[in-house]
């Protein structure tokens, strides 16, 4: 069960880090594109120490376990020939409903608010997320986790002081701020809903138990929305399914575009 | 000191290869091209970001995503530190940008080119990289001091770019029948406007002779065109890859490659705006401009509340 929870932690840092690196070469200030593709680069770096480790685990069962694990025709023909399958394989050659991210991360980036607002309930949650993940029995996901607090804290500290330059910045910007939220909170709820390989994480002492941090995550959202003179969403009706593959329309747009050169041209070196 | 003195003055530290300073007195042209030339830099890395940005969200495997994404990243941080030389030099950033927005200033032609397939970061690496590197290197020893240790700094990132580049080129040179075609297909399309990077001919170019008095430049055109070439040669023997020039051949005499004609006519027009992308990159800039206004502006009202917030406290 750790592989299907690896691999839900992996979904969600490389759709979060595809969205931030559409943002490269086209943010509203040079300074915020170089710290925005940092961000984006550290995300992917998380992705592919997930998706190696996710490799790793997915080489070592038994030959039914791992045809029956994934249901992409493409990856299958990689297991079915003999093949260990690597990073690639599963960042390249999955479909949308053996990805498990939340829904959240795959959101459209919008304008700089709806990006700013997308970071900040997600890097809000990763900071609490990583902080308890440190203490996985798992010592390859603790060792994740420590690397990716760092990060996180960096994330979290740059996505609030943009929720609040631009909450309390102008007119213009507290609306577009406050729309930001309002558009992105119904994909929050996801975060705190414990998904079958959650359960399991958290029961075995592998992963962390989120609707534990849904209470922490209300209270620091809640205090940096004040300071930014915005308003707290009040809707209580949230989306769900991406840990369950069920996504939003915008996910298979992302697969099309990424996994273009790995579905044109397989089985190559590049 | 009389403006005759002055002009001495900075004269002999040019001769003594003496860097000149921002609060150094120099003559109105020499600040003026420097502005133009530095400007023109800062403007060629941020356009520059956009041709290979192109690929990051469909390059063909998560290192060289990661690779693509942290090298297009080095441009924006060389466009800083340019436009901080530049602004030395008594210019603000944003008068530059607005200089590149109306097509007042310009940046080098090659970005006007389309990146068509993923060959395409291969080559911009190993070619455009590689020529910028011959264009840059003897910039870090130009004479205004800002500008050369900015140099410093960029050519030792784009000689790693350059390696990064040649290294997806050897990848697939080594790779498939369809991969050595991406190779040669991106090397034909980059090949020529490579050439061009290195400014017109010797005779035609007015700003040479000054700027080489200057020390501003170190070389002419035709001669680092030259040295690019020689190289090029070399490295695509060991790519296997066929040369996109029928003329090329060693000349014993002047132990140099000789090379075909270059075609002006279409550098020139790429110059005037007509190349295959002029619109577009430009576009792409001004809209990321136009609609980062109301970020600023937020940014900036921020900071005066809360300046003024800490003054009341």
């Amino acid at each position: 069960m750790t592989l299907a929870y690896t691999l839900q932690l992996a979904d969600d840092a490389l759709i979060i880090g595809h969205r931030l690196s559409e943002w490269c070469g086209h943010g509203p200030i040079l300074e915020q594109d170089i710290a925005l593709t940092n961000t984006s680069l550290d995300h992917l770096g998380r992705a592919r120490s997930l998706y190696q480790y996710a490799a790793e685990q997915f080489n070592q069962l038994p030959a039914d376990k791992k045809e029956s694990f994934f249901t992409s025709v493409a990856l299958m023909q990689v297991v079915k020939a003999g093949n260990a399958i690597d990073e690639d394989d599963i960042a390249y050659l999955r479909d949308g409903w053996d990805f498990r991210n939340l829904q959240l991360v795959e959101q459209p980036n919008g304008d700089w608010a709806h990006t700013v607002a997308r970071s900040f309930f997600y890097d809000c949650f990763n900071f609490l997320y990583f902080s308890e993940l440190t203490k996985s029995s798992d010592s390859k996901l603790a060792a994740i986790a420590e690397k990716s607090l760092k990060e996180v804290t960096y994330h979290l500290r740059w996505s609030s002081e943009w929720v609040v330059r631009l909450g309390d910045g102008t007119d213009e910007s507290n609306a577009r701020m406050q729309e930001g939220i309002n558009d992105m909170w119904m994909f929050t709820g996801e975060m705190f809903m414990a998904s079958e390989a959650d359960k399991h994480a958290a029961a075995d002492g592998t992963g962390v138990d989120v609707t534990q941090l849904k209470s922490l995550w209300e209270q620091k959202v809640g205090e940096i929305l004040d300071e930014a003179t915005l308003t707290k969403p009040t809707g209580t009706w949230m989306q769900q399914g991406g840990r369950e593959g069920r996504h939003t329309e915008h996910l298979g747009y992302i697969l099309a575009e990424m996994q273009f050169m790995q579905r044109t041209y397989p089985g190559m070196e590049w | 000191m009389s403006t005759n003195s002055f002009q001495e003055h900075f004269d002999s530290l040019i001769d003594r290869d003496i860097t000149i300073e921002p609060k150094d007195w120099m003559p109105e042209d020499y600040r003026k091209t420097l502005i133009r030339q530095i400007s023109q830099h800062a403007h060629s890395e941020i356009i520059g970001m956009l041709p290979e940005g192109n690929w990051i969200t469909r390059a063909p495997s998560l290192r060289r995503k990661a690779v693509l994404l942290a090298k297009v990243q080095d441009e924006a941080g060389h466009g800083l530190y340019l436009y901080s030389a530049a602004e030395t030099l008594g210019i603000s950033r944003d008068e530059m940008y607005q200089q590149l927005h109306t097509g007042k200033a310009k940046y080098s032609s090659i970005f006007n080119y389309p990146t068509l397939t993923w060959a395409d970061m291969g080559a911009i690496g190993w070619l455009v990289d590689g020529a910028a590197i011959m264009n840059q290197v003897p910039l870090c020893r130009t004479s205004y001091g800002p500008y050369a240790r900015a140099m410093v700094r960029v050519c030792k990132e784009e000689s790693f770019h350059q390696r990064q580049g040649f290294e997806i080129m050897l990848t697939l040179s080594k790779g498939t029948e369809v991969q050595r075609k991406l190779a040669q297909d991106a090397f034909n399309r980059w090949w020529w406007p490579s050439l061009m990077m290195f400014g017109p001919p010797d005779a035609e170019s007015p700003n040479t002779e000054q700027s080489v008095r200057w020390k501003i430049k170190r070389f002419t055109n035709d001669e680092l065109r030259q040295k690019f070439v020689d190289v090029t040669v070399e490295q695509a023997k060991v790519l296997g890859l066929d040369m996109p020039d029928a003329d090329i051949k060693w000349n014993e005499e002047r132990g140099h490659y000789d090379f075909g004609k270059i075609n002006w006519d279409e550098f020139w027009n790429v110059v005037k705006g007509n190349g295959p992308c002029n619109k577009q990159r430009l576009d792409a800039r001004k809209k990321a401009w136009e609609e980062g206004q109301w970020v600023r502006d937020a940014a900036m009202a921020h900071a005066e509340k809360r300046k003024a917030r800490k003054k009341a406290a």
